[in-house]
């Protein structure tokens, strides 16, 4: 955006046309085309996912209106649709997630870029970038086969420290909302480290060394020159995790539980929006059923627009009180 | 001059006449229910090295996709594991303008397997016993409607968890058609459909997830696809059927589920579960595949009609190599007789 208003060749008078064949032999006005097109292209296509999204779930959108949104009975066999369990499987799965990754994450990615000696942190580095390739069935398969049975057996610990609480209540069966957020976790940390670690390298060393001859520690350095400076980026780190985690569809459905109603306790099973499309869009025949799922789309899309506004405003916020 | 012409166009005439012999090359494309997919494979694929000039693609998407595409006629004919309701069969008639026609290929079954600790017994279920545990009534092991059922097995007072398919899928189709014919409740409060509004449990991705599901959660049950059950060596219940037997699912009960039925509709249409007879498994049912009754290109007609002829006698006995139980002989040469049906 700045790019444009900071160039000034747009701003020229018009009909100096020597002008405009020099700058097309240099290249300029190719270059700007084309990466104008590349640019609108991404637009286009948000526009069209939108539209198709909108115009394939008039059924339901009519059937039921709003209250889509806020009654929670799925039953295909009635036809009766509302998306209340899956936002809620949603939004609760990746609030956890964010909650256990962003600090093991940026703790992470500050020992690395900080701290850790160049050779263990580009080692480190290139495996937690693996970790970021892996496709997600395999951690939903390393979910059921390792991560349930292992917290299966930590659920004692766990209830003992924590049972008072309403949210690890109940009966425990592996599969819950509980185990789909550390999963999430686990998935999105490596992006979260890999970035962060990028942009906290980038901070100028002059930061560091100016904290320093003022008599501050390592630590005092890192936390209170480093990571502010670093904090945009870092927070780009963070979306880019819970749009992941947002969308994330296998490794959820496979250890979630695939229960679409409304618990308060993490230990018992739930669902999500992507999980419920992936499960039932083959098999959903008749208008009414594929156009609740069609619009359960919709409502991802707008749930993630949501969520990322405020999460943007959240940081326009904090950056305006900081000295970034 | 004349003779040069001559000589050019009957050079030409060749070249067009071999142009048509390799237009033979007959492309199908089909796409359907999941479940019999690995049988198909074989089938189009032995097809295809029987009569190398002609293709069926079959791409296994969900018996949803089958029944939307071949209404759409994006595909030659598609696959399900359920039969059409009346109501796509009559969109089908008013898009098409000719019927659709259903053939039955293979059998498939559920089982119920479980896991309670200290019970290693086979376990016999009612169908009452099901019901009540797929309601939500009948919530502990040691309920008399399965202590009754179970003579000689101490079944303990543990909550029964239950697991059933979080994905729309044909096998859920056959179980909830089971209980609804066996319970009036569960016919109005939940029905039938490839994807209920279970009122307990919770829901596994495909066989794999309910039997991992199962195998890690003391004193649940699950159901699973015989030929999963069969091919992973896994422990299941009897069922009673109709007449008050408790059977063993397998390909053979299968068969005698299908065998046992008094009469097959014109239609093929037909739910054989809750099925009664001596040695006849009651949650078993066909599979499908829905072919429109007029088929345009001369070719693929003739294609297609071979195929099914093919299918139903030399494809037959590969049926039970991949754990698939065969068709009865009588709805064999019923469906012999339908094939002539397609136009």
């Amino acid at each position: 955006m700045s790019a444009f208003t900071t160039t000034d060749f747009r701003a020229r008078p018009p009909g100096r046309a020597l002008a405009f064949w020099t700058r097309l032999r240099r290249g300029d006005e190719v270059a700007y085309t084309v990466t104008l097109t590349c640019a609108l292209s991404i637009l286009a296509i948000t526009a069209l996912l939108v539209f198709e999204l909108y115009t394939n779930s008039a059924e339901t959108r009519h059937k039921f209106g709003w209250s889509f949104l806020s009654t929670s009975v799925w039953d295909p066999v009635a036809g009766e649709f509302g998306a209340l369990p899956f936002i809620y499987g949603t939004v609760v799965t990746s609030a956890l997630a964010l909650l256990i990754g962003i600090p093991l994450g940026v703790g992470a990615a500050i020992f690395l870029a900080e701290l850790a000696p160049a050779k263990i942190s580009n080692a480190l580095t290139f495996l937690i970038e693996l970790l970021a390739a892996v496709p997600s069935v395999i951690y939903g398969l390393l979910g059921i086969f390792v991560l349930v049975p292992m917290l299966r057996s930590a659920e004692p610990a766990i209830r003992a420290v924590l049972g008072w609480t309403p949210l690890f209540s109940g009966p425990f069966y592996g599969v819950s909302l509980f185990s789909a957020g550390v999963v999430l976790t686990i998935m999105i940390v490596p992006f979260i480290i890999s970035i962060s670690r990028e942009v906290i390298l980038a901070v100028p060393n002059e930061q560091r060394e100016g904290a320093l001859a003022l008599g501050a520690t390592r630590w005092e350095t890192t936390w209170n020159v480093v990571i502010p400076f670093a904090r945009k980026g870092i927070m780009g780190s963070i979306f880019l995790a819970l749009a992941r985690s947002l969308g994330e569809t296998m490794a959820v459905t496979m250890v979630v539980g695939n229960d679409p109603k409304i618990h308060a306790s993490l230990f018992a099973p739930g669902y999500s929006i992507a999980a419920v499309i992936a499960n039932e869009f083959t098999e959903a025949t008749g208008g009414l059923y594929q156009s609740a799922l069609i619009e359960l789309g919709l409502v991802l899309f707008g749930l993630t627009m949501v969520i990322n506004g405020v999460a943007r405003l959240l940081v326009l916020g904090t950056t305006r009180k900081g000295a970034a | 001059m004349s003779r040069r012409i001559c000589i050019h166009s009957a050079a030409l005439a060749a070249v067009l006449t071999m142009g048509a012999a390799s237009a033979q090359q007959v492309l199908i494309t089909a796409g359907g229910a999941t479940f019999p997919n690995p049988i198909y494979s074989k089938w189009f694929n032995d097809y295809h090295n029987k009569l190398p000039n002609i293709a069926i693609n079959y791409q296994s998407q969900g018996s949803g996709f089958g029944v939307q595409q071949v209404t759409a006629g994006t595909v030659d004919f598609g696959a399900s594991d359920m039969p059409m309701t009346d109501a796509q069969i009559k969109e089908f008639q008013d898009k098409r303008g000719s019927a659709i026609l259903h053939f039955p290929t293979v059998l498939g079954a559920d089982v119920p397997t479980y896991n309670i600790p200290g019970v290693t017994a086979k376990l016999n279920f009612t169908p009452e016993a099901l019901a009540g545990i797929f309601l939500g009534k009948i919530t502990k092991w040691n309920d008399p409607e399965l202590v009754k059922a179970n003579p000689g097995v101490s079944l303990p007072a543990n909550d029964i968890a239950v697991v059933h398919r979080s994905e729309g899928s044909g096998t859920t189709f056959i179980w909830v058609d089971f209980l609804s014919k066996v319970s009036k409740e569960w016919e109005t409060k939940v029905g039938r459909g490839t994807s209920v509004n279970w009122p307990v449990g919770l829901g596994g991705k495909g066989n794999e997830g309910v039997a991992g599901q199962v195998k890690q959660q003391p004193n649940s049950i699950g159901y699973v696809e015989l030929i999963y059950a069969l091919q992973n060596k896994m422990n299941y219940g009897k069922v009673k059927n109709a007449s008050g037997e408790f059977v063993e699912a397998s390909l053979a009960s299968v068969t005698a589920a299908a065998a046992g039925m008094k009469e097959m509709p014109e239609d093929f249409r037909v739910s054989i579960t809750n099925a009664s007879g001596k040695g006849a498994y009651p949650i078993s049912s066909f599979t499908w595949l829905l072919i429109p009754s007029k088929i345009a290109d001369p070719a693929k007609k003739k294609a297609i009609k071979d195929f099914l002829a093919w299918m139903l006698a030399d494809g037959q006995k590969m049926t039970e190599a991949l754990a698939y139980a065969q068709l009865p002989k009588a709805v064999i040469a019923k469906e012999v007789k339908a094939i002539d049906k397609i136009q």
